[in-house]
């Protein structure tokens, strides 16, 4: 839900990194935090376990520039992967304005993949979202793992209505800016047709 | 329905937060929507970081609100966290709105509750006020001139320096 301040000619939208556990959502979102400009990005706030597995979310605010005069922020939240979070991240989803699907691309990972994006269609319907007219991109996170699955059979399982799809290595930052700005574009070509 | 916030109404928002902010004798009173987002703040605010407060606070009233519902309550309005020397005062304004007051030892529990219960009346009408207005707008989209009608892939592009 884009909050538009015309006082403050603000415009601030919210995504929402999607998937199952340890697919790479925080590190994308670390990845950005490290390499953006600090005077384009808030702190991270990443509310996590001992072990450095995510609670209750990551959260990272990000100025985009300016568009039409107005300045244009991203919050940028993660979810818990593990499984017995499923009611935490029902609430994170809450007024979000783009979802990004990251995907882990080890073949022992795809039936938690397409569980992950099942659990993420039923938590976007009871938030009031459509799956399927939702600003979405997927990400297809770990390519240079051994077990990486190939690209046409991860298509085939996990992309669903021609969304961008993007090969990454988020622990090395690649495809996770493309990622971002693929995302955002949507948003913002929705609030244009709105 | 996304928030659309116009100067009139935060003008007035801004007023009602800065008046309560006084009459409370509180260190800091944020605005925040509750998908995170901060609408409005008065006081003190260099020593705190907004952006993560707004985000913090829409998280712990989304759990809270989760909890809530599993015990069979609608919602808790109020939340108050108590410290060694500031307090957190959290209540729920309307259908979207938080109202955080961040007090210390000039100030107390009661008094901080008594002015909040009669800000969050003046600031619960301007929430209704700002929702009619983009009622309004939504259904009179042929006249409003949206700035945003005409974003065109190279804004886009500019945005994001390519």
């Amino acid at each position: 839900m884009t909050f538009i301040n015309y006082a403050s000619r603000e415009i601030n939208c919210k995504i929402v990194y999607y998937g199952p556990g340890l697919c790479g959502k925080t590190t994308n979102i670390q990845w950005i935090h490290s390499q953006a400009n600090p005077e384009k990005r808030g702190k991270l706030v990443s509310l996590a376990t001992e072990t450095d597995r995510t609670l209750f979310f990551d959260f990272l605010p990000l100025d985009m520039g300016v568009i039409k005069g107005f300045k244009v922020r991203f919050h940028l939240y993660t979810v818990p992967g593990q499984v017995f979070y499923d009611a935490s991240r029902k609430l994170i989803l809450r007024g979000c304005d783009g979802v990004i699907f990251v995907a882990d691309s080890q073949r022992p990972r795809m039936e938690a993949n397409i569980e992950s994006i099942a659990n993420l269609a039923t938590n976007l319907k009871d938030n009031g979202f459509d799956i399927r007219t939702i600003p979405y991109v997927l990400q297809l996170n770990k390519r240079d793992m051994p077990t990486a699955a190939p690209l046409a059979e991860m298509e085939e399982l996990l992309r669903f209505h021609n969304e961008p799809m993007i090969e990454g290595v988020a622990s090395r930052g690649v495809g996770v800016i493309d990622t971002l700005k693929a995302c955002a574009r949507q948003i913002l070509m929705e609030l244009q047709k709105n | 329905m996304d928030l659309v916030m116009f100067e009139e109404e935060f003008e007035q928002l801004q007023e009602i937060i800065g008046r309560l902010q006084q009459d409370s004798a509180s260190k800091v009173v944020f605005l925040v929507d509750k998908n995170g987002q901060q609408i409005a703040a008065s006081g003190d605010l260099h020593s705190i970081d907004a952006t993560s407060l707004a985000s913090l606070t829409a998280g712990n009233v989304a759990a809270t609100d989760g909890l809530a519902k599993l015990i069979g309550e609608k919602e808790f309005s109020l939340l108050f966290h108590e410290g060694e020397k500031d307090n957190l005062h959290i209540s729920i304004v309307g259908k979207r709105g938080i109202l955080v007051v961040i007090f210390d030892q000039s100030s107390s529990l009661a008094l901080v509750r008594l002015r909040v219960k009669r800000a969050s009346r003046e600031l619960q009408e301007i929430f209704v006020r700002v929702e009619e207005r983009a009622q309004n707008l939504a259904s009179e989209s042929a006249r409003f001139e949206s700035p945003f009608s005409e974003i065109t892939d190279e804004d886009i592009d500019k945005l994001f320096g390519d």
